[in-house]
């Protein structure tokens, strides 16, 4: 499996990503500039501050070159892949449902959380257990998830919540607990917490590594490349 | 125009507005043989400023010992660097950004922070790590420390988290005589490739001087003089404009861009613009290469029309680099500079006189020998005197004496200085670039690994309350507890950087402590045969109610040989025995608990056996490597009682304890005492004094108290000074 990790001005886990990308495949960077995908499985939005942030979270970055290229990947049933920062470019860019507003605290926060996998049905948990728990880092200032209630059922109906923030752990007054959700065609997934930040027990934890080990048996089934 | 010292009489001359003496004034006059120009006037008021010259203290600084078999880098580089092995530098210095952030904290610490990580990539290291040194005033009586300390904390997360470098660790405290001058210390660790290693000298007359990074405006225009240098007393809100503004974005492409640069092996020299701005830079750049320098002022690209040749020259605009670069790379430069979008320009070039001139579309506005700017600026010796009575009030009593050792205990750890800094800590990123092997409460120091499997350490520390009371000592005792935290997750120490934060040393009794301070770091360094390789020094924080505590802050960066094996400080498993290591002999004088009733600033801080202290140091730092030590912590602030809670409550489990009748269980000896825990054979040769297990922390005879009590206490103390849900 090859994963591209996109890097854009303000990227700041772009080489996390690709490292911890690294320990399940062939992982190489993504200039925003370039529309070149190159050849990838999949591709990971990395978290950070793209393009300093300053107007909306992921507002600027979901109309670099790279974007494009990624809209039509997705569209074509490429696996993206958005942690973070990357989650809100993938909501700006309408990959994605819903919105991420700032925390209820208003502060930035980082925290090691306990997530609970809601659905394994898509290929970004395929290895994980429906009611598993992962501890996984949260990092961020603009990480509440938000949609209206009725969208919010539908996406529930649909299967599309795929992590939620276990009981007590919520850590940005997230819309019913919700850490991850994938789009209608569960290609494009996003998430608050960086799994790319649990891949080694020396630095923490290795529960993201099944996010990472899900995308790569996925990628080697025949099928993927429908 | 700007005003550069608002609030002073207009009458004065000029040179004494800009802080200027009429010694040093006429000094100038003697040196130039004639009367300066107003762009001159104003790059003489910055480089002569205490800031930039460091004019009290660089005689000072020679005491301390700056040699070492680890050290690549000394002082008088952007930031000393120590070799970790494999080929590998750490590159790293504390510096301070108090006045700013006395007057508005968010900006004042966030480019604090953007200031140390530049003077970090101005040597060619990535910078890998942040760690801050806070001080502030009570904040249960203080609504001004409680805002200082809220925004300057949003203002460091604000620029390390945007940035991508990781925040992993610090230290705070609360005293009263903080209460205007808080301290804002940065430190930033940086790695590198030896090979990549750069020093700031200009070098090869006909290279060119390209200016890289940020527009220059009028912000911080004179910090180094109206702020850096001189008390802080009314007005201050009128010096806003003299504070800088950060943008971490921007410095976040000018940190990839600077060091592909160097990757590329295009620059000959690279220096950071901080205080004093294109001033200080372009002289430190042509002093250090013994070259001159012509810069076309008119070249530099502007963020606002009609800025005066003086401002440009000294203005403070953040996330600006100055580099040297072969006429025959330029365009290779100006190319990586377009692809991160940072803005190169060519403003100058090297030459081979050794006067630094300034032109304004082509007509000098200043044209002054490098040496008389840099090197002939006056140093003062001091005059220390020791003051016969304590010079800070006692603070408030919250105990009384004879209340029971439980209350006592509880007391201490919801103290503002002692309780978690979770409410802190929880706003900086811990993580970013995958080196964190030890975060925040999970050891003494925190631990980031190299990628070879070593790893290396690093804590900061200063406890001006103790300095206080024995400036040679308190400062001595800084060091001893900085290395007792590397000792507890098995690190070594390489190198040592500080930030002297004191009074005006103009007056005696502030010239005593600095000089006795800087005497006590030099006689544990040398003990400790760790050298300096660089720092600060932050002098003037002084309000009209009297000089802050006498503050140097130390930081220190150890290695570890094994990542896998650093260690922890929480208590783990049930069974394990409990030991104390170390020559600790505690005592009541400047201690959390001394504080808490009230006693006055003073009193005899304990002796220290060397010899000793190297040995438990060495003790616990093996054993702790050789993976025979299940926890290790050093015995710090509120004594032994606090330091066996710690160790509870960051494990989720209690201990059970028996000590010899009247044992001192609060009293202080830092960097002299360790808590370890492990299996009983491993800890033989060790004074055992207990076991780990149960849910809660017993010393046999004295208290007993529930983990959950301790860690409630422990984690709500500093929420509730704050007024927020713990």
């Amino acid at each position: 499996m090859k994963v591209g990790v996109i890097r854009f001005p303000g990227s700041c886990d772009d080489i996390d990503a690709q490292q911890a990308a690294a320990r399940v495949g062939e992982a190489v960077l993504l200039w925003h500039r370039e529309r070149d995908l190159q050849g990838v499985d999949a591709v990971i939005v990395p978290g950070g501050f793209s393009y300093g942030d300053y107007l909306r979270a992921g507002a600027i970055a979901r109309f670099a070159p790279v974007m494009e290229s990624v809209a039509e990947f997705a569209s074509d049933g490429g696996l993206v892949f958005g942690i973070c920062n990357g989650f809100q470019v993938l909501c700006e860019a309408h990959l994605l449902p819903g919105a991420l507003l700032a925390n209820t605290s208003l502060r930035f926060v980082f925290r090691q959380v306990e997530l609970e996998v809601v659905r394994n049905d898509n290929p970004f948990t395929a290895t994980c257990e429906p009611g598993e728990r992962l501890s996984i880092p949260v990092k961020h200032t603009t990480g509440r998830f938000y949609a209206p209630d009725d969208q919010l059922d539908a996406l529930e109906q649909r299967g599309q919540v795929v992590l939620r923030y276990a009981p007590g752990n919520n850590p940005n007054g997230s819309v019913r607990d919700i850490a991850g959700v994938c789009n209608e065609a569960r290609n494009v997934f996003g998430l608050m917490p960086h799994p790319e930040h649990a891949v080694d027990a020396l630095t923490g934890s290795t529960d993201g590594l099944k996010l990472l080990q899900s995308i790569a048996a996925h990628a080697r089934q025949p099928a993927a490349a429908a | 125009m700007a005003t550069v010292a608002p609030g002073r009489a207009s009458t004065e001359p000029r040179y004494r507005q800009l802080g200027l003496s009429d010694y040093e004034y006429e000094l100038i006059l003697e040196r130039l043989g004639r009367e300066p120009s107003p762009v001159e006037l104003a790059m003489f008021s910055l480089m002569w400023s205490e800031h930039c010259a460091y004019k009290h203290s660089r005689r000072l600084l020679r005491r301390l010992p700056n040699t070492g078999p680890h050290v690549l880098l000394g002082p008088g580089e952007n930031a000393g660097a120590v070799d970790v092995g494999s080929g590998m530098a750490i590159a790293f210095k504390v510096e301070s950004h108090n006045h700013p952030s006395a007057v508005e904290p968010f900006q004042g610490a966030a480019t604090g922070v953007g200031g140390i990580l530049r003077d970090v990539f101005a040597v060619g290291a990535r910078p890998i790590a942040v760690l801050d040194s806070l001080r502030f005033g009570e904040p249960g009586q203080s609504e001004r420390s409680r805002y200082l300390l809220e925004r300057a904390v949003a203002g460091i997360g604000h620029y390390g988290n945007s940035i991508g470098v990781p925040t992993v660790g610090g230290e705070i405290y609360f005293e009263s005589s903080y209460e205007q001058n808080c301290l804002i210390n940065a430190m930033c660790l940086g790695l590198a490739p030896h090979s990549r290693l750069i020093r700031s000298a200009a070098a090869g007359p006909g290279n060119v001087l390209v200016l890289l990074g940020a527009l220059t405006g009028r912000d911080g225009i004179g910090g180094a003089s109206v702020l850096a240098s001189a008390e802080l007393g009314e007005g201050d809100a009128e010096k806003r404009p003299s504070v800088q503004i950060g943008d971490p974005f921007t410095e976040k492409k000018l940190l990839e861009c600077c060091l592909e640069l160097l990757d590329g092996e295009l620059l000959v020299s690279l220096q950071d613009l901080g205080a004093a701005g294109l001033t200080s830079a372009s002289a430190e750049m042509a002093s250090k290469g013994r070259v001159g320098l012509d810069i076309e002022i008119s070249n530099v690209p502007l963020r606002e029309p009609g800025m005066a040749p003086f401002e440009i020259m000294i203005s403070e605009s953040q996330e600006r680099m100055l580099c040297v670069v072969e006429p025959e790379r330029v365009g290779a430069v100006l190319a990586v500079c377009e692809r991160w979008e940072t803005l190169a320009t060519p403003i100058g070039q090297v030459t081979s006189g050794d006067h630094l001139r300034v032109l304004n579309h082509g007509r000098p506005v200043a044209d002054l020998p490098v040496h008389v700017l840099v090197d002939d600026c006056p140093l003062y010796d001091l005059e220390p005197v020791e003051p016969e009575n304590g010079i800070y009030p006692a603070s408030a009593p919250v105990l009384h004496g004879g209340e029971p050792e439980t209350q006592v205990l509880l007391t201490l750890m919801r103290s503002p200085n002692i309780s978690s800094r979770r409410h802190v800590f929880e706003q900086y990123d811990p993580v970013v670039q995958s080196r964190t092997v030890r975060r925040p409460e999970q050891a003494d120091a925190a631990v980031l690994q190299l990628g070879d499997g070593s790893a290396i350490a690093v804590s900061i520390d200063g406890n001006g309350r103790r300095v206080a009371c024995d400036p040679r000592r308190g400062a001595a005792e800084a060091v001893y507890e900085c290395a007792a935290n590397l000792a507890c997750v098995g690190a070594e120490p390489l190198g040592l950087t500080n930030c002297l934060n004191f009074g005006n040393p103009e007056k005696p009794h502030v010239a005593w402590q600095l000089t006795e301070a800087v005497e006590g770091l030099a006689e544990a360094c040398e003990a400790l045969g760790v050298p300096v390789v660089g720092g600060n020094v932050s002098l003037y924080n002084e309000a009209p109610t009297g000089p802050i505590l006498p503050t140097p802050v130390v930081g220190i960066v150890g290695k570890l040989p094994d990542a896998e094996t650093a260690g922890r400080l929480g208590f783990a498993r049930a069974g394990d025995a409990i030991a104390l290591v170390g020559p600790y002999d505690p005592a009541y004088a400047g201690s959390e608990l001394a504080k808490l009733r009230g006693a006055h600033v003073g009193g005899e801080l304990p002796a220290v056996d060397l010899q000793a202290l190297r040995a438990a140091h060495a003790a616990v730092r093996e054993g702790v490597r050789a993976g025979r030590l299940v926890s290790a912590h050093d015995i710090a602030e509120g004594g032994l009682a606090v330091a066996l809670a710690e160790c509870c409550v960051a494990g989720g489990i209690g201990a059970r304890l028996t000590l010899p009748g009247g044992f001192d269980l609060f009293g202080e000896a830092p960097g002299c005492g360790f808590v370890v825990s492990g299996p009983p054979e491993a800890l033989a040769g060790f004074t055992i004094i207990g076991e780990v297990g149960g849910e809660a922390l017993e010393i046999e005879g004295r208290l007993k108290l529930s983990v959950s009590e301790l860690q409630a206490a422990y984690e709500c103390g500093l929420p509730d000074l704050l007024e927020r849900r713990c």
